[in-house]
């Protein structure tokens, strides 16, 4: 089968930052983070207090009633991300296409919000019974297939959960596709909901939550702030999407992956340098070629410090003059949506030609010696970028991109 | 003799870790003992069960030994109520 090049023709995307597209650029752009006190779940007796929450969200704006029963907060956000990147691209999808489309979306915690809503109906409300949508509505795979009922895609569908690498593995895999010929078309992101009493007391636990807001990279860092949101992409074949005169916001290149295979928490350097080095493979370029990584960058002392030598492994002497920024000091650690996020401010630094800082960074530490941009948005014409994610159970995804 | 908070915290290391109780002395580290960070969450976790309490992260993620955490122990009972300063059975 002849290999295409693969566009990117639309983007959808709600989180803190927005609702939009243009609403999401613009905090990015200009370094404004989306956290702040938690009001989904009462965090008053927490060790942790910030969140980014998407705000003024009102779902009957969005669905119909009767469809509010079947979705989880999860595939909400998947089902409002998936309709903005199609009317984005502005492809149709004929019969004929319809069964040649792929959707194949990532999410870490599926519709837990609505599992922990049923479970304090029987286990402290003593119900006899739960809801009969629960299953539906907690599969980690609803977001996927109310896309696929919506706009009766029928092709391969599916979802991919690998903890926060879940959205980067869900793209990479429709990359793949498209490019191989497997399917002319394909939306891909992830989506996320985490905010529940239960998952958040889980998070607590772990020990690895901001007691304040997200810095990473920054000496003083104390951990990740959790979000929520998703981001969508609509994938199509070059040269279809040029034929069309569609609107291409950049190409990606090149997927890769890597396991660990070390410890179910504690990063290691192999894992994801040689994700990095995948990705690069894939993509046929040379690491001095790269401008930018959009880091995994959680805020966390292991994953930054981890990730700067791992970078400076893959890069050497170019690690220097790369900028490396984590933008989820803006919108927060969307579990299996981050990397969804993360591509659509990726692909929009390029196309803008600039780079989202780092936000909330107050000074540096020496073991995450690399610039990362902090604070300030910064102009520069980027050639090619990656865009790293690495979960906890050592699983590792990153995805190069390329501007057009 | 250990006391009973020192006591009580090698016995939950020894269960934690599965390990014989033996082999958790007073003045061991996690390096020796073999427990990594997550162990050490894990145990702070069961410490924090066992005396109810609470740890805060900056403490939790800093213990590195035996000692420490015995330490660390101490210093919250000591805000704590004098109902509550009693080791469990």
């Amino acid at each position: 089968m002849p290999q295409h090049r693969v566009a990117i023709t639309g983007m959808g995307i709600i989180s803190a930052l927005g609702a939009d597209l243009a609403a999401n650029w613009s905090s990015l752009s200009q370094g404004k983070a989306g956290i702040s006190t938690i009001q989904l779940v009462d965090v008053s007796k927490f060790r942790f207090h910030n969140g980014a929450e998407v705000r003024e969200y009102d779902p009957e704006q969005h669905f119909k009633a009767n469809q509010l029963d079947f979705l989880d907060r999860f595939a909400q956000f998947a089902l409002i991300a998936a309709r903005q990147a199609l009317a984005d691209s502005g492809l149709k999808i004929t019969p004929e296409l319809a069964g040649k489309m792929a959707v194949i979306t990532g999410s870490c915690v599926g519709g837990q919000t609505s599992q922990d809503a049923g479970f304090v109906n029987l286990y402290q409300k003593n119900s006899p019974r739960v809801h009969p949508l629960l299953i539906p509505r907690t599969m980690a795979n609803a977001g996927a297939s109310h896309i696929s009922m919506e706009f009766g895609i029928y092709g391969p569908v599916y979802t991919i959960s690998t903890a926060c690498s879940s959205a980067n593995h869900a793209i990479g895999n429709a990359f793949w596709m498209v490019r191989s010929g497997q399917v002319e078309a394909a939306i891909t992101g992830g989506s996320e909901a985490p905010f529940s009493m239960g998952l958040l007391k889980a998070w607590e636990a772990m020990r690895v939550v901001s007691p304040e807001t997200c810095r990473p990279f920054s000496k003083d860092r104390k951990g990740l702030v959790l979000g929520e949101g998703a981001g969508m992409l609509v994938l199509e074949p070059m040269e279809k999407a040029q034929a069309r005169g569609a609107t291409i916001y950049g190409e990606i290149v090149g997927f890769g992956m890597s396991s660990d295979a070390g410890h179910i928490t504690a990063p290691t350097l192999r894992g994801p340098a040689s994700a990095m080095q995948a990705a690069l493979l894939d993509a046929g370029i040379a690491p001095e070629q790269v401008g930018y990584i959009n880091a995994h960058g959680t805020g966390t002392q292991a994953n930054d410090q981890t990730e700067t030598h791992a970078i400076r492994e893959v890069f050497s002497q170019h690690a220097d003059r790369l900028a490396v920024s984590s933008t989820k000091s803006m919108h927060g650690h969307t579990l299996g949506a981050a990397g969804a996020l993360e591509a659509v401010a990726t692909v929009m630094a390029m196309r803008e030609k600039i780079i989202p800082p780092t936000a909330n960074f107050t000074a540096p530490d020496p073991e995450c010696n690399l610039d990362v941009v902090p604070n300030q948005a910064r102009p520069a014409e980027i050639e090619y970028a990656l865009s790293n994610s690495f979960a906890f159970g050592g699983l590792n995804a990153v995805l190069a991109f390329k501007r057009v | 003799m250990p006391d009973n908070i020192t006591e009580k915290v090698l016995e939950l290391i020894a269960d934690t870790k599965r390990i014989p109780r033996e082999q958790v002395s007073p003045t061991s580290t996690f390096e020796e003992l073999g427990l990594d960070s997550l162990d050490a969450i894990n145990l702070v976790f069961e410490v924090e069960s066992a005396f109810n309490i609470s740890v805060p992260d900056s403490v939790a993620n800093s213990m590195t030994s035996v000692p420490q955490v015995v330490e660390e122990l101490r210093k919250i009972l000591a805000t704590q109520p004098t109902s509550q300063q009693t080791p469990p059975e």
